[in-house]
Formats: C-alpha cells, structure tokens, sequence
C-alpha cells in the first residue's frame, strides 16, 4: 500500500499533471496490417515477425537507430582488427533475458553459431557466412573471425535475424518469445492481438509504457474505422494511402509520411532474348512515367529513384534524369532492336498494392510504346515459386525492403539475372571497405553502373505513410528496418 | 404427361409472355447482355487508357458512372466486365449440361446398377467438399483467370445437372410411352437421346438458367478474391474489391458494378421464374 | 435396416477415403512451397532445404499420406507450418467465431424467413405477399460480400454504429463480441432468409392444400388458426432439412464474409492457410468439413429410412 501511495505521489509530482493524463499514459494500441505466423526473428522473413518483436522484446549486440545508423545494445563497445577480421565485442553487464537467467558471452556464441549451422532456418543466413568463428573468451568477451573482411557486418549484425537469444527458450520463442528487451511477450489472441508488457528488469534506460498491445486488421476500411474510433492509437505503416487526407482533415490525429528501406521497381528478367538487349530495357524505362506511377498507385506518396538506392542515404546519387520519361525515345530504341511491330511480356504481379495498382498503370505506359503486357496476379507463394525461384517471367514489380540492398546485382543467379563482372569487382570493392568515406565512393559507382546497364525499370522509393493520435510521441519516422521500436514512446 | 400432351409451341410462348416476372426479368438482363455486346464494338471511353488526373469523379454528364481509381470511365468497365460475368456463368453452365446431364441419364437407365452407384456416390462426394474453398485451390493450382474460375465453378454444376436429369428420367422409364419403345426394340442409350431429353428439356432449361446466375454469384466471388478474370480485362467483381478501400472517398465506384450484378442476376431468376411458370404450371407458386 | 446401415457405412468410409485421396493429391500440385514462402527472398537454397526437412515436406508422397491419415485416426492433425501450433488447437479457436457467427446468422435468417414465410403465405397474392417475394427475390440477387461492403459504408462509415471489421473477442464480453458479429451474420443472414423464406411460403401453401387442412377448417378452426395449428408443424419439415444443409453451408461459405469484415474464423483460416501454404492446416481443416457433411448426410439419410422404409431402397 504504502509503495503504490509513494508512486502515484511521484507520478503526480514528475508529470506535474491530473489524474486523466496518468491514467492512460500506461498503454498503447499499435495497428498493424499483417499478424506475424510466429515470433522468431531467427526462423522467418515475414516483415510481421520484427514489427513486432525487434527492439522490443529481443536485442542483438547492436542495433539499427531511427536515422539508419548502427548504436550499440547488448555490445557497449567493440573494437575492429586493423586486417578488419577480428572483431571484438564487450556485453553489457547484468543483462538478464526476461525468464531471468543471465546473458553471457556463451549465449552470444549460441546465438551466433546457430546461424551458420547446417540445419540452421535462418532465413538471412548468407549475410553471416563470413563468420568463422565465435569465441567467448570470457564472461562478457565476444570475439568474432571472419574468413573474409566484409565491411557491412555490424549493419548486419543490426538485423532482427542476428538477434540474441538463449538456449533455454529457442525451442519455443516461435509462441513465447524470451529476450532481453523492454518488453516482455504477455499474451498471444491469435488473428486478432499480441500484447508486450514492461520489463521491470531491463538492463538500460525503461519503457515509458507499461503495456504495448499490436493489433491486426488487414482491411484497410476497417484500419480506417479503427483509428477513427480511436480502438488503435497509431498505425504506423496505414495500408491504404487514398485515405490518408481524410486523417488530415481529423485534429485528432497526426499523419507522417517518412522513408523506408524500400526499393520499388520493375524488374526485369535480363535473360529473356529480347530483354537481354540493353535498347528493349532503356525502352522500358522511357516508356515509364514515375510519377504517374506515384500518384495512381501511391495517391501520391512515394519518392522517384533512378536507381536501386535509398534517397535518404547519404552516398545516394539522383539518376532519375537517366532514365526520364520519353515515349518518343522509346519506341524509337525499339524499333532499333527491332520490335517495331511490337513486342509481349508477361508481367506477374504480387499481392501489394503498389504493385497491383502500379502493375496496371505501367501495363498502359507500356502499351503506349508498343509493348503489350499479359498481366497475372499472383499470390506469394506463386511469386517467390515463378518469379523468384523459377525466373520464369519477363517483368514484375516489388519492393526491395531490405536495407542497403543493392549488393543483390553481384548474384548472377539472383531473380532479374543480372551479369556484370564490372558490378561483381565494384561489390568486392566495398566489401573490402571499411571507411566511411571509400565504401560511399564504391557504393555511388555501384548506383550508377546498374542504371547505365538499365538492368531494371527503377520507380520509386515506398513511403512509410503513417498516422497517429498526436498525443503520442516517440514513434519512428522513417524505417530504416521493419521495426516498431517502443522503447521511447510515452503520451503527452 | 405422354408427348402427345405437351402444349404446343405457341401457347407456350403466349404462356411466357403473360408471365410478368419473364418479361421483367429478360428485360433486366437483355440490358446487361446488350451493354457486353456493344461494348465488343463501341464503349464511350477505352477502358486499357489510364487518365490518373481524372481518377474517383463522381458521375457526371461526361462519365455517367463517374471515373474509377485510374480515371477510367466506370460505365465503359461495367459494360466490358458484362462480357466477362455472361461468358463465365454461360460457359460454367455448359460444362455442367454437357457432363452431367449424360451423366445423370447414364444412372438412369441403369438404374440401381453399380454404375448408378459410382456416379451417385460421386455427386454426394462433389457435394459435400466446401465450393469456395476448392474453387480458390483449383486456381492455386493452376492460377487465376477466367478460364480456371470456369473450370472451378464448371465443376460443381455437372452434380446439380446429373441429379436433376437422373431424378426426371427415372420417372419417365416407368411411363407407358417408354415401354412402347423398349418394345420396339430401341436400346437404353437411344430411349434416353430421343425419348427422356426432349421431355426433361424444360426442366433442364430453368435449371439453366438458376445455375447460370448462380454462375456470375459465382464469378464475382472468385474475382472479389482476386481468383477470376485478370487485369485489365475489367470484371464486376474484381472491380468491387478494388474499390472496397475507396467506399468512403468515392461510393459510386463500388455502387455501380453491385448493382449490375444484382440486376443480372435478378433477370436472370425472374427468368428462370417465368420459363418455371410457363413451362410447369404445377410449379406456379413461385420459386423456393 | 441394419443391413442398410452397414451398407451405408461402406458407402461412408469409402466416401472418406476418396476424399482424403483427393485432397491430398490436390494438394500435392498446388504449386508454391511453404518453406520457400516462410523464409522469404533472401534464404540460401540449404537454408529451404532444412526447412523442409523440419517441416517434414521431405519424404515420399505415399508415406506421408499415410502419416497424414494415421495422424487423424488418432485425433492428431499436424503442426500448422506457419503458426508452428497444432492444427487442433487452431481450428478449436476458430471455431470460437465460426460457430457463434452461423448460429447467429442462421437464427436471424430463420427467425425472419419464418416470419416473412408466414405472412406470405397466410396473404398469398395481397401486397404482403407480393413483397416478400420481390424483396426475396432481391434477396437471393445481391451477392453477400457486396451487400456486407453497403452495410459498412452505412453502419460502420457513415453512421459508425459498428466497426468495419475485426473481432472483438469473448475477453471483451459477450456483447461487444455479438456486436463485431452483428454485421457479418447480417450479411450471411439475407441470401439464406431470401432462400428459406420461400421455401416456408411454398411448404406452407402445399400443406394449406392438403386433406388435413380441409378437415380442421372444416372442424370450424379460422384459416388463421388452422395455418398455425396444423399446416406450420407440417410445413417445418423440408424447412428443417434446408436450416440443416445451410447450417454447414454456412461454416465454410463464410470465407469471403470473413474476410470483407476481417474475422479470425474458420472460413479465414483456410484461405490464408492457402495463400501461405500452410498446406498441412488446409489438408486438415477442408477434411474434417468434408467429414462433417459426409458424417450428416448419413445420420439423415439413416433417419429418413428409419421413418420411411421405403427409401431403404435407393429410388
């Protein structure tokens, strides 16, 4: 009795304020579009899985910032080997996973090593396939060999993938998910919510929150009719753009539309006989108009690229003017190669809408310069089996979610089949890298050798269109990764 | 009833023609058929020409039906996707009479054999698996399209058919006129061709018409489900569900592609309704 | 009747069997692998592989469709790849919305059927009856997703008495769960009302025709009376049959009114199951409502040749 006397008084005295705002500041309501299958970062790719958990309830050694930059967390410190093969991390001290045990260096090894395992499930496994080795050299020394220096490994480390967690719980993190984070996992109503509670126990600075529930509605009216009736305190990535302005209109609410990780273009299957000519692809992307693209699929949301780069990223270069709207120019280089007559392509499309809408809107730009397209809608599954797997199609449209990707046009067998020894030696180069400053020249050299090779129609970056209750404070603006990190968000 | 008791062609038709719901419902889908029909040659806008500045007008004297999220022309799209609901309802019920028909006369003849059995069996077996869920696997399989929401919805009428044509036959072998066949020596396959099919015709053609409107239920489903015709080949129900997320900013683009398979498909019953009425005055107590 | 019966039970298992076969090899070509969808775009080839293994997606067909089948003999339905929890323990969640949602539609449906059949019926050919046989007509016109997408623009956009969508859960109360209900069963309600309403008109009308009516009119009971008394009872037998066969149409039919109002039910279940290849959840879940209906569709057989030993001779 007497403690909760003492924190309703402490309560009252830090906020300085009445009852009322206390009262609801404990909780928060997050919308989101797609429920996570499990909750295992390590055992996944579905975007859903770390939206919830990342930064929540599990940490790495480092992690990803709001700007994109890499910050220390479960690692307070390390130190890079000047060959840039030994890499020395030091844990935190007095870190517990929630079920209480400790977290020690052998954890870390766990962890790490599960990874590279030959039965390993871990769906990003080829980003770690440099480690050669972990060692726990003591309680809380980590250290990492790598068989080749590769420049990216702390931002690899940073994703959800590389997560560490403990020997006792892997088995069963898929439904219970045990970390080391803010929040602990409380309750799972499945199709419907998971609910996140405060870690008393937290090694660094606490939650705000007491709770976090994460709420599923797919339907974007019934998205819509949830945030208006106020059931969901924020939707930090709203499926449906086109109704974004009547949340502007709301005083309620506050809509912000911040950058992703998200690369949309039209790939383009460079193997096919008539695509594998440089003239057909340059067509291709003349024939497109970006922005109408942006505004008929997006509702206007939605940055133009002219390359496989994220705008916000420091080394990126514009190279829309590359590859500008130009009809004219168009058919012209097609009937160069000759298709004057014409030219079919199948053009498979998955489930997003930016793809749906924009896969309709290029099929008539398309049209407009000759090429006709014969459309299929497909599921994932089909996609990743035809598309991604099979290569068998000659354009599609996705998003690239996956930050600082642009190292896929090294894989000769990645979907578009891309083949350029010019762009392998430029991603040896900065794999060898490690300034700052050297790996931005390699990666604006990288920019531009994939849109002179026009290897793909490039469109635009997807927008993070969000909106929330203007009370709440602390979400992430842009998403450098697929995270809702709660740890810094409170009411105001 | 023997042959001989058949009323004859034109106090049939005069029959039709007094029947108000026929007349209302042949009129109710003639409009539906006739906008697919021109729409092959002439629609007021191309409906595969974007004009994303003009997109979610409301209708106005320029676009009737108002413009749809791409600035294409609503009515255009309705008028085309007539042509893909009326060509899926009426191949799916093709595929139904063409198999289960000979199907359910096959029984019939044979009636209690093992083969009657076989087929049977098989309708109940066809029945009891969920429509929808194997209609969505079907096109899992071989992916969406028009052809394959055919195929998945051809599928379940061939049971409807057969279970009708075999229920109306049966009754027809015990009748006289049958007998007099057999005796003249005509064989099972033969009877059923010249004999049982004239005289289950009728039946035959209201059920047609039930499954053919059942058919474009059927196809807008599929198609609100992203199972049916693929774009840009417009479709009433992929429409629907493209503008499900705009029911707010613009009502008219899920209004109108509603209401076009609702007033097919309520010709299509007022229809069924009337040949019923004046094909079988036993039935005229409307349809269950 | 015994030997019916056990007749009729060959015809069952035998039924099953079928259908096990053919779900099964149905799903065999469905193309797309689970472990591939799970593990995303970037997944190293050896990666997919121990996936599969894990998932038991290795092995010959044969062998598992025998590890299937015998799974569900012993009431063992597999291990949803996705969810990674049994599919037992999804479908019984399911069920926790599935089923209240038909018993809910179906008690609308027949509540207002009976009463519009009734009215039709006891006023045939007046303006009542005219009414109830065009809005019926409407009724069975109007496809469902599209009559529940008018429902959420009015009650839900517009007069927001309803949310669009989602559930609210038994946690919630039992009426806050009734209410994100009450749209949907709506929605699933009117083509089955238009249905059975008819049906009532017409069963009722057939029995007002009978011997037993003349009599009991002319034991000087009001045609009122005599409807309720005499012709109803009779009349609810087909009626019975119908709220019978659309009760399990209803389950699995509610696929695409789940998904208009985002309800975690069964019908949801297999159709994501679908587009994620959990192929292991829909295998089981299409086979146990195939069993449902097979396993009805006998015990009502049996009970009609019970009644009748006539039609222990199939006609």
């Amino acid at each position: 009795m007497k403690t909760l006397a003492l924190s309703i008084a402490a309560a009252a005295l830090a906020g300085g304020l009445l009852a009322p705002a206390i009262a609801d500041a404990a909780d928060v309501t997050i919308g989101m579009q797609l429920e996570p299958p499990m909750l295992d970062p390590t055992a996944g790719a579905a975007a859903a899985i770390d939206e919830v958990v990342y930064a929540n309830v599990f940490e790495g050694l480092v992690r990803f910032a709001e700007d994109g930059s890499i910050r220390p967390a479960l690692a307070e410190s390390w130190d890079i080997s000047d060959d840039g093969l030994t890499y020395t991390f030091t844990l935190h001290d007095g870190v517990t996973f929630h079920d209480g045990t400790a977290l020690t260096a052998e954890d870390v090894k766990f962890s790490l090593d599960r990874i590279g395992a030959d039965d390993s499930k871990n769906a990003q496994k080829a980003l770690y396939a440099a480690i050669e080795s972990v060692d726990a050299v003591d309680e809380r020394t980590v250290r990492l060999t790598l068989s080749q220096p590769t420049g990216a490994l702390l931002f690899n480390l940073a994703w959800g993938d590389a997560i560490i967690v403990a020997p006792e719980s892997v088995a069963t993190n898929a439904t219970k998910p045990v970390g080391t984070g803010p929040f602990r996992f409380s309750r799972w109503t499945k199709a419907d919510s998971i609910e996140l509670v405060k870690n008393p126990d937290y090694w660094g600075e606490p939650a705000k929150l007491d709770a976090v529930t994460f709420k599923f509605i797919s339907d974007p009216t019934a998205a819509f009719s949830a945030v208006m009736a106020e059931d969901v305190d924020a939707f930090p990535v709203f499926p449906a753009p086109e109704i974004l302005d009547q949340f502007r209109a709301d005083a309620r609410f506050e809509v912000v539309v911040g950058s992703t990780e998200g690369e949309t273009i039209l790939s383009i299957n460079n193997q096919r006989p008539a695509l594998s000519d440089i003239r057909v692809r340059k067509a291709i992307a003349h024939a497109i108009d970006r922005q109408a693209i942006i505004d008929g699929a997006m509702f206007g949301y939605g940055t133009p690229i002219g390359t496989h780069f994220a705008p916000h990223h420091p080394a990126y270069i514009d190279l829309t003017g590359q590859s500008a709207h130009d009809p004219d120019l168009a058919r012209k280089l097609l009937a160069e190669a000759g298709h004057a007559e014409g030219l079919t392509l199948s053009l498979k499309l998955p489930p997003p809408s930016y793809a749906r809408r924009g896969g309709e809107i290029i099929a008539a730009q398309l049209r407009e310069v000759g090429i006709n397209t014969e459309i299929a809608n497909l599921e994932w599954a089909q996609w990743l089996e035809q598309v991604f797997r099979g290569k068998d199609f000659d354009l599609t449209i996705v998003s690239h979610t996956e930050p600082l990707d642009i190292g896929i046009y090294a894989r000769d067998d990645y979907y578009f089949q891309y083949r350029s020894d010019a762009f392998k030696d430029l991603n040896a180069k900065l794999n060898a890298a490690t300034e700052p400053a050297a790996r931005q020249d390699v990666l604006r050299a990288m920019q531009q050798q994939i849109a002179d090779d026009y290897v793909n129609g490039y469109l635009f970056q997807l927008a993070r269109t969000s909106v929330r209750n203007k009370r709440l404070k602390g979400l992430w603006q842009n998403l450098p990764t697929q995270a809702n990190d709660m740890t810094a968000v409170h009411w105001e | 009833m023997s042959e001989a008791d058949l009323p004859r062609a034109p106090s049939r038709f005069v029959a039709l023609l007094g029947t108000r719901s026929f007349v209302v419902g042949v009129l109710l889908s003639a409009v539906f058929l006739v906008g697919g029909l021109i729409s092959l040659v002439w629609t007021p806008y191309d409906v595969t020409v974007l004009a994303i500045a003009d997109r979610l007008r409301p209708p106005s004297p320029s676009h009737w039906f108002g413009t749809d999220q791409f600035g294409r022309d609503v009515l255009s799209m309705v008028m085309v996707g007539a042509r893909t609901s009326i060509a899926v309802g009426l191949i799916a019920v093709g595929i139904g009479v063409a198999l289960g028909v000979p199907l359910g006369l096959a029984a019939a003849a044979l009636r209690g054999g093992f083969l009657d059995d076989v087929i049977m069996r098989t309708n109940d077996l066809i029945f009891a698996f969920p429509s929808l869920v194997i209609a969505i696997l079907i096109t899992a399989v071989f992916g969406p399209g028009a052809v394959n929401a055919i195929i998945a919805i051809g599928i379940f009428n061939i049971p409807v058919f057969a279970r009708l044509a075999r229920g109306a036959a049966l009754s027809l072998w015990t009748r006289d006129f049958l007998l007099a066949a057999r005796v003249a020596g005509k064989g099972p396959a033969r009877i059923s061709v010249e004999h049982i099919l004239p005289n289950i015709a009728n039946l035959l053609i209201v059920q047609a018409t039930i499954q053919f409107s059942l058919g474009i239920l059927a196809e807008a489903a599929l198609s609100y489900v992203g199972l049916g015709a693929q774009p840009p080949v417009p479709s009433w129900g992929r429409m629907l569900a493209e503008s499900q997320t705009l029911i707010g900013l613009a009502p008219h683009v899920a209004l109108f592609p509603g209401f076009a398979i609702v007033l097919t498909v309520l010709g299509l019953n007022l229809t069924g309704d009337g040949l019923r009425d004046a094909l079988d005055p036993k039935l005229r107590r409307g349809r269950t | 009747m015994l030997r019916y019966a056990i007749g009729r039970l060959v015809t069952l298992a035998v039924s099953l069997l079928v259908a096990s076969l053919v779900i099964f090899g149905v799903l065999q070509i469905v193309p797309g692998d689970p472990a591939s969808y799970m593990l995303g775009m970037n997944a190293a080839e050896d990666t997919v592989a121990a996936l599969r293994e894990e998932l038991g997606l290795t092995g010959s067909a044969p062998a598992r469709y025998l590890d299937w089948v015998a799974g569900m003999l012993r009431g063992d339905f597999g291990i949803s790849y996705t969810y990674r929890t049994p599919v037992s323990e999804l479908v019984a969640e399911r069920l926790w919305v599935s089923l209240p949602l038909t018993i809910y539609a179906l008690i609308l449906s027949t509540t207002i059927a009976l009463f519009a059949g009734v009215l039709a019926a006891s006023r045939q050919g007046s303006a009542a009856d005219l009414g109830v046989m065009g809005v019926t007509q409407l009724g069975i016109s109007v496809p469902n997703f599209w009559f529940a997408m008018l429902l959420v623009l009015v009650f839900a956009v517009s007069l927001r008495w309803f949310s669009a969508g989602g559930f609210a859960g038994w946690e919630a109360g039992p009426f806050a769960a009734l209410k994100s209900l009450t749209l949907p069963a709506i929605a699933l309600a009117l083509p089955q009302a238009s249905i059975l309403a008819r049906i009532v008109r017409s069963s009722l009308l057939d029995s007002l025709q009978e011997d037993f009516m003349r009599t009991a009119r002319a034991k000087g009971l009001s045609r009122r009376q005599a409807l309720w008394r005499h012709a109803l009872p009779n009349a609810m037998i087909p009626v019975l049959t119908i709220v019978g066969l659309q009760f399990s149409f209803l389950i699995a039919g509610a696929v695409i009114i789940e998904n208009v109002f985002f309800l975690p039910g069964l019908g949801r279940l297999i159709f994501q199951a679908i587009t994620q290849r959990d192929l292991i959840v829909v295998e089981s879940v299409v086979m146990l409502l195939v069993f449902a209906v097979i396993v009805v569709t006998f015990l009502v057989d049996l009970a009609y040749a019970w009644v009748d030993p006539r039609l222990r001779r199939r006609t």
